[in-house]
């Protein structure tokens, strides 16, 4: 059994089909790349998958267990983490903070202990800021663990949203486009850190325009056009699929 | 029986249309730039305080009733113009605090210029009341209704017939847009203001001669407009006209069948559970946050 | 960076244990206790506000509960004070709890329409329930009383608000560093980011709403017992809005910016009772122009500009 099951997932914004039937499994431990221009459903697919939008029809399962239309909080208790195409840093929060939030489920979330500050809280708590800045420094962020999110540079910023995800212990991660906007250098160190996360175990779901990246750290590759499924497989039979070069890679090339 | 609930329903539908006025306002001015206009409610007050100072100062009805609309026009340019574009695109609460602080100025100069008496205005045309199957009517109930439905007409043009209205309203769905076809949006929300105060003036004036008016009469009226503008779902200007009446007509049967103490708590019972059970309003449409 | 914030309580600590040897009369006593009521209140208040970036423009309305369950289950049913404060705070807890549900489904504007339409609607039923509340004239408060002390000079409220005051910063600040707290600022950084990392963002909403109604409903039965006497004013949307006022002028998000904003809007009356009439013009005035030109509020804007973290 696949890890995630899709089928005939489809959402609508009005008259805007922007996914429309679409089926695939993900097996676990793979690198999964979700692929297709400009406005083709891959972040809306993202919404979806992680409960932020409804389907509209469909079904999508994890671990043989259906989870459409939950809603991300239960999702991320079973282990589904994310990263956003517009960055969704708390910029309300130094940049730790928001790695330690990512950490959210495996802490004691009490109101009380946390007024009256106790021992055991106030332990837990520090040793979830010493994680945190261990993920910070596993994701290239050592210069930043002291920062201030609002003072740091773009590129920095995707990072810390890797680590926030990473901070959940996740056993399936969706990465939406972490090397747009990013230098050449910057989008090797992101490639680099896709595969260190990938060989920790973790399952990862990537949406990425960088075709090189794509090719070089998928196992499986979806494409879509127009919200619709236009192949799937692996790279090589996706580079040969006709369709494909029609649609995406001819007009790209 | 029949005579009372007429009776009540006149009075509804009377008090309604003020709302209906301020309603739009809201929603005039949350279509082009988000924000709830707290400060609406004081443009209703001002409509009626000017007009009793204009015709107390002796000058003839229609120049003092312009006054009274045109002076709140400005004042709605001025908090544009000074309070919101300076602060464009911030939080929700913070653009809800502006125009609370708006609100207050306007209140309190008021408070301090006119006093804290209440004040009438004479009716336009006699209190000569009409009897209609036992009910009266009060031949200022018919002005402001037809000078609300004038209204919503002349608006429904505008935004439908004219370049400027629909510029306006292309605005209100999606502003980048607008902006990338060349309408000026900074202008859109100068007009909204304009607009919606002046609409909120008309309203005042109209219903001063039946309900009296003081300098702190804006708060609740602007409250109810904002109930009405809620309960027909944000933004849509047929909703905020029905929402309105609709909060005129429940506040006058409660008042009459229920207690009349508690007239003023109806519309914020309304708007309690209707936001608990259906969030968009009567008839707001749905739609999904993008991420 | 932590120890400098924990600095600042001790600070506070400091201030309230000499300032009832340095006010000159006890007409400045009144006004300081006055300003520790309302400071806690607002960090309460801040913490939905500022923390968690959710508005409530009804909070008098929840005072105004436990101000007048302080003035009427004693009155008129004879229960004992303390017990009195508790049902008030119940009272609260419950009611805050019901609407909070439904309304934190919404956002911004509804919200505040909401919480200011359920202030409303308290102000109203005590303004009409005169066999009960003594009507728009209020009525007066029996004296607390405590283990057979009895609270009544200004010193002993004094200590007693003091040390109110002093637990709350603490607290406060205990809960912001905490992650609780850390949830609360997340979801108001980022609704959806806070919603996939596991925070159920409903459930903190209320919580936090529920806490500050709380805070607002205790802070409120003892301002009717130092004061003596309830009104319906208390619990006007005016109020409401003070309070907001003073969250946002001393600052969003920050704890001893809701002490500053609590002391200086509290002694604003006071110093404007010269300029009669003119005290909305000056709050709307300062609201606005606050907002405007310095949107973070005194504190942290200050801070910033001395290079420190809040
Ligand atoms: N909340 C929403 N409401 C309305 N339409 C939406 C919403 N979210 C997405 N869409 C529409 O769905 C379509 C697919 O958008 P989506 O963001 O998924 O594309 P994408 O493949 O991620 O594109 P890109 O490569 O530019 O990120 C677009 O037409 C978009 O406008
Ligand atoms: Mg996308």
């Amino acid at each position: 059994m696949s890890m995630l099951e899709v089928k005939d997932l489809s959402i609508h914004f009005g008259g805007v089909k922007a996914v429309q039937n679409v089926s695939f499994n993900i097996d676990a431990g793979i690198v999964y790349a979700v692929i297709g221009p400009n406005g083709a459903g891959k972040t809306t697919l993202f919404n979806l998958i992680t409960g932020v939008y409804k389907p509209t029809s469909g079904e999508i399962k994890l671990d043989g267990e259906s989870i459409g239309g939950k809603s991300p909080n239960e999702l991320a208790t079973r282990g589904v983490a994310r990263t956003f195409q517009n960055l969704q840093i708390c910029m309300n929060m130094s940049a730790i903070e928001n790695v330690m939030v990512g950490a959210h489920l495996r802490l004691d979330r009490n109101l009380i202990k946390a007024a009256l500050r106790l021992p055991t809280l106030k332990k837990r708590d520090a040793e979830a800021r010493a994680e945190a800045a261990e993920l910070m420094r596993f994701v290239g962020l050592d210069a930043f663990v002291d920062a201030r999110a609002d003072a740091m540079p773009y590129g920095a910023l995707k990072r810390l949203e890797i680590a926030r995800a990473l901070a959940m212990k996740p056993r399936l991660i969706f990465l939406d486009e972490p090397a747009a906007g990013l230098n050449p250098k910057e989008t090797i160190d992101v490639d680099h850190l896709v595969r260190k996360i990938a060989d920790s175990g973790v399952t990862v779901v990537l949406v990425e325009h960088d075709m090189k990246m794509v090719m070089n750290l998928s196992d499986r590759i979806l494409v879509l056009d127009y919200g619709k499924k236009l192949a799937e497989g692996t790279g090589e039979e996706v580079r040969r699929n006709p369709d494909v070069i029609a649609a995406y890679l001819g007009a790209h090339a | 029986m029949l005579a009372q609930f007429l009776q009540f329903l006149f009075s509804g539908v009377t008090v309604g249309a003020t709302y209906a006025l301020a309603a739009l306002g809201f929603t005039l001015i949350y279509n082009a730039s988000n924000v709830i206009n707290f400060a609406q409610g004081e443009f209703i007050m001002l409509g009626g305080m000017l007009a009793v100072y204009f015709t107390q100062a002796g000058l003839p009805l229609p120049v003092a009733l312009l006054l009274a609309i045109l002076i709140p026009a400005i004042v709605g340019i001025l908090v544009e113009k000074l309070a919101i574009e300076p602060v464009k695109g911030a939080e929700t609460v913070t653009l809800i605090i502006i125009t609370i602080g708006a609100s207050l100025v306007i209140r309190g100069l008021i408070q301090v210029w006119l006093g804290k008496n209440t004040f009438s205005l004479p009716a336009f045309s006699g209190d000569e009341p009409i009897q209609i199957l036992g009910a009266t009517l009060l031949p200022q109930s018919l002005w402001v209704l037809g000078v609300t439905a004038l209204v919503v007409i002349a608006l429904w043009y505008f935004f439908n017939r004219t370049l400027q209205g629909k510029a306006m309203l292309a605005t209100s769905y999606n502003r980048v847009a607008a902006e990338l076809v060349g309408i000026n949006t900074s202008w859109v929300l100068f007009m909204s203001f304009a607009m919606s105060a002046a609409l909120g003036a008309l309203g005042g004036i109209l219903v001063t001669p039946i309900t009296l008016t003081s300098y702190d009469v804006g708060i609740m009226l602007g409250l109810k407009g904002f109930v009405a503008a809620v309960v027909g779902g944000l933004g849509n200007g047929l909703g905020a006209v029905l929402g309105g009446l609709l909060v005129g007509i429940l506040e006058a049967m409660g008042a009459g069948y229920i207690s009349s103490s508690y007239k003023d708590a109806i519309p914020f019972v309304l708007i309690l559970l209707i936001l608990f059970f259906m969030p968009r309003g009567l008839f707001g449409g749905k739609s999904t946050d993008r991420v | 960076m932590k120890k400098n914030v924990y600095l600042g309580l001790y600070i506070v600590v400091a201030i309230l244990l000499v300032l009832p040897f340095v006010v000159p009369n006890s007409f400045y006593l009144d006004l300081v206790i006055r300003m520790a009521i309302n400071a806690v209140i607002v960090l309460g208040l801040n913490l939905l506000i500022g923390f968690a970036g959710q508005i409530s423009l009804g909070h008098a309305g929840f005072l105004g509960i436990g101000a007048y369950a302080s003035a009427v289950l004693p009155t008129h049913f004879g229960w004992h004070p303390v017990v009195a404060m508790g049902a008030g705070a119940l009272v609260t807890a419950v009611l805050a709890g019901l609407v909070a549900r439904p309304i934190f489904k919404l956002k911004g504007h509804y919200l505040a329409m909401a919480t200011l339409g359920l202030g409303i609607i308290l102000n109203i039923a005590i303004r009409n329930e005169a066999q009960w509340t003594g009507g728009p004239d209020g009525m007066p408060v029996p004296t607390m009383g405590l283990f057979g002390f009895e609270l009544a000079s200004d010193k002993q409220w004094y200590w007693v608000v003091a040390l109110l005051l002093s637990v709350s910063v603490w607290a406060s600040l205990n809960l912001i560093d905490s992650p609780f707290g850390r949830a609360l600022r997340a979801l108001h950084g980022s609704e959806v980011a806070s919603q996939v990392v596991g925070v159920d963002v409903v459930r903190y909403k209320v919580a936090i709403f529920v806490m500050s109604a709380v805070f607002a409903s205790l802070m409120g039965s003892v301002t009717a017992h130092y004061v003596g006497f309830v009104t319906p004013n208390l619990a006007d949307f005016f109020h409401s809005i003070e309070l907001v006022t003073m969250v946002v002028i001393g600052g969003m998000a920050s704890v001893y910016g809701s002490l500053v904003g609590a002391v200086l809007l509290t002694a604003l009356p006071q110093a404007l009772a010269t300029f009669e009439g003119w005290e909305t013009v000056a709050f709307g005035s300062i609201l606005m122009l606050c907002m405007i030109f310095m949107p973070k509020g005194l504190v942290p804007t200050l801070a910033a500009k001395f290079g420190k973290g809040d």
